[in-house]
């Protein structure tokens, strides 16, 4: 049973991290657990295990989809984790370790969980154990963003579950016996008819709905996306490339199966039309804020708000959208990681993430700034970096199926969003360097450690774009059969 | 049986009101604390016969709702030195009328949704609504982190109260997960509001704007 290795050695590891004695050597867990999770799911991208009907998780094919890119996102970051421990060896890594180890545990859960219920205590576990995370420097700005995902991310974890309960209360009423797994649900909705569909349907709208907001607010769609620039600005660099990469993946895979069940259902419909118009208010609202935002680190959440509007475009458009989404979950992924890593380069070499006290970053930190321009140039879909084929793939859906409005509004919310990165990017790469910023000049030299890692990210996002290994086209295709009647 | 269950959900739901109407934050944390321990009994009332799984559930539910959380609570109310909310950003009479009319649009939208034969009559879904939208009240209309929390539990209360609906027929496994999930919140609350507390020398939420565009 490989696919419990995947849940189990990372909480292994945590264990192990929260009892080792020595700070010195303790990061050094992270990449440990990170290969061997790596390794894993690598095996079984190759070799997908058979499913067990009824079981309540497997690696079924939307975990086998999306998982192996979980792994490669944490494996990478916790090679940069190690050297950025190193760096702040003034702060114990006690915590800090184990609920990194305890996420990863609680993402593949999450992400491979075939139960309605189990899916849930997995998210919030998951959620709860990025709150150590974020206030990791302990400031008072850091205290600050961590209260506010606690009530932002506790409302919105809050309401899925009460989303989850009008899904089973559905099921109820079309004469289902209980049985919460989602494959169950799925039959349970098909081809109802009378009593059973009039008193299921409504459950069935109010179920979508309070899971959409509820996975929403963890996905960061507007307008449930408040606490995400507070969180990315005040995060270490590499906990925002997990949380950009890793969490709301999550997210997004739980509201992928919910969509699943409504689709059974006969709702498939009323999910797009949704799916569709929040994600297109997500990109609006996240192009307008990117041209207005000061910090280069709220600058990378408003982008993630953005890209989280792209998928769920993608999915509601369906088809050939729903797969670009799914491709465009690991080229945004990846790319996010060398934009957060070399971010937060940056920021540690300038001491400070406001645009108005950094410039001239070229000086100060070469190597991690033109990575920095690299990343903004592949996250804002210039090609040969992955997102460009993603994205491309999404316009072509939305013309395929006659959406021309949608097409038109997402091509000027790319158009908004490359003003606001590229202003912001240039204002702190480009210019004469502040005297704070060359006061602590070589305080913090850019050794292999903190520069490879965001180099790898690039170089996978241009892989992953020009030449997409056809075994995860093979998975993508597969996942995205699931939804095709 | 539905008498005695709709008579402890009403109690549930005037509590509601008890919260959002006080400005002491003690008799804030006690409403919320009487409000879980109802809760934590229902289950019991629900059940034709008695099991053990049903019991753990509902001996849990009441020991953390009803005593360990308010205990934190008024733990940190203490070391903070506070003890009314002084500037709500929603006042206590509006939020009062707020809360009364989301009863009543709450038993309006449970017409709505049909209910089970066996459980038709009950106010649970009533319950449950007017309960979750009390809860967010508090949550979005009070400055100080402690009625936010507040807030936040009467919210869970609410959800909770909507899960009671589906007891008999999912796996009890599922509950316990979620009571596990909300003790570790509350813990993971109560460390945040002790950080909080000590950085910024106060538990007044409206300190904490550096962040904002």
């Amino acid at each position: 049973m490989i696919e419990i290795s995947l849940i189990a050695v990372p909480l292994l590891f945590a264990a192990l991290a929260f009892i080792w004695p020595q700070e010195r050597t303790r990061p050094w867990l992270l990449p440990a657990a990170g290969g061997a999770h790596a390794a894993a799911s690598l095996w079984l991208l190759v070799r997908p295990p058979e499913p067990v009907p009824g079981a309540w998780f497997g690696f079924d094919p939307i975990a086998r989809a999306v998982l192996p890119m979980i792994s490669l996102l944490f494996l990478v970051c916790s090679l940069y984790g190690v050297a950025y421990l190193k760096i702040r060896s003034e702060r114990r890594n006690r915590v800090f370790v184990f609920a990194l180890l305890v996420l990863l545990g609680f993402l593949s859960l999450a992400i491979q969980a075939q139960h309605l219920g189990l899916l849930w205590v997995a998210a919030e576990a998951a959620t709860l154990m990025t709150v150590p995370l974020i206030h990791f420097n302990g400031t008072a700005r850091a205290f600050e963003a961590s209260w506010k995902y606690l009530l932002v991310g506790g409302t919105g974890i809050a309401l899925s579950l009460l989303g989850s309960f009008c899904l089973g209360y559905a099921s109820l009423n079309a004469g289902g016996s209980g049985d919460l797994t989602f494959h169950a649900l799925a039959g349970q909705f098909v081809n109802l008819s009378g009593d059973f569909a009039r008193f299921s349907h409504p459950w069935l709208v109010a179920a979508w709905v309070l899971l959409l907001v509820g996975y929403g607010t963890k996905m960061g769609l507007a307008p449930m996306h408040t606490w995400k620039p507070d969180v990315y600005g005040e995060a270490p660099g590499l906990v925002g490339a997990l949380l950009a990469g890793g969490t709301t993946t999550m997210a997004f895979v739980a509201v992928l199966r919910v969509k699943q069940v409504m689709d059974a259902a006969g709702c498939g419909e009323m999910t797009q039309r949704t799916l569709l118009a929040i994600g297109l208010f997500s990109m609006l609202v996240a192009a307008l804020f990117l041209l207005g935002t000061p910090d280069f680190k709220r600058m990378l959440a408003y982008s993630s708000v953005e890209h989280m509007g792209i998928l769920a475009v993608g999915v509601g458009l369906g088809g050939l959208g729903l797969w670009a989404a799914v491709f465009h979950v690991w080229t945004n992924s990846l790319t996010k990681g060398a934009l957060f890593l070399s971010a937060g380069n940056i920021r540690r070499a300038a001491g400070t993430a406001n645009q108005n006290e950094v410039s001239g970053m070229m000086w100060c930190a070469p190597r991690s700034a033109r990575m920095f321009v690299a990343g903004l140039f592949a996250i804002t879909a210039c090609p040969p970096f992955g997102p460009f084929f993603s994205e491309l793939l999404v316009v072509r859906a939305a013309f395929m199926s006659d959406s021309i409005f949608t097409a038109v509004v997402f091509l000027a919310c790319l158009l908004l969003a490359f003003f606001g990165l590229t202003r912001l990017v240039f204002a702190v790469v480009d210019g004469r360097p502040r005297a704070a910023a060359r006061a602590r000049a070589g305080r913090f030299p850019e050794t292999a450690w903190v520069i490879l890692p965001p180099l790898a990210f690039l170089g996978f996002s241009v892989w992953i774009g020009l030449a997409t290994p056809p075994l995860l086209r093979e998975a993508w295709s597969a996942a995205v059969k699931l939804f095709l009647p | 049986m539905t008498n005695a269950l709709n008579l402890f959900i009403g109690l549930a739901m005037g509590l509601n009101l008890l919260a959002l109407a006080s400005s002491r934050l003690p008799s804030v944390i006690r409403a919320a604390a009487l409000q879980g321990m109802v809760l934590g009994i229902l289950p019991l009332l629900l059940e034709h016969e008695f099991q053990w799984m049903v019991g753990i559930v509902a001996v849990g539910t009441i020991a953390v709702k009803g005593f360990v959380i308010p205990h934190l609570l008024r733990r940190a109310l203490r070391a903070a030195n506070i003890d009314r909310e002084v500037k709500p950003l929603i006042g206590f009479v509006p939020s009062l009328l707020l809360g009364a009319a989301a009863t009543i649009g709450a038993v309006a939208l449970s017409g709505v949704l049909p209910l089970r034969p066996e459980q038709a009559g009950s106010l649970l879904v009533p319950g449950s609504f007017a309960t979750v939208v009390g809860g967010f009240l508090m949550l979005v209309g009070r400055t100080k982190a402690i009625s936010q929390v507040c807030g936040y539990l009467i919210l869970e209360n609410g959800i909770y109260l909507f899960g009671l609906l589906l007891i008999n027929s999912t796996p009890l496994l599922v509950e316990a997960g979620i009571l596990l999930d909300l003790t570790v919140g509350v813990f993971v609350i109560g460390i945040i509001m002790d950080r909080i507390q000590r950085e910024f020398d106060s538990l007044d939420t409206n300190k904490l704007t550096t962040l904002r565009e």
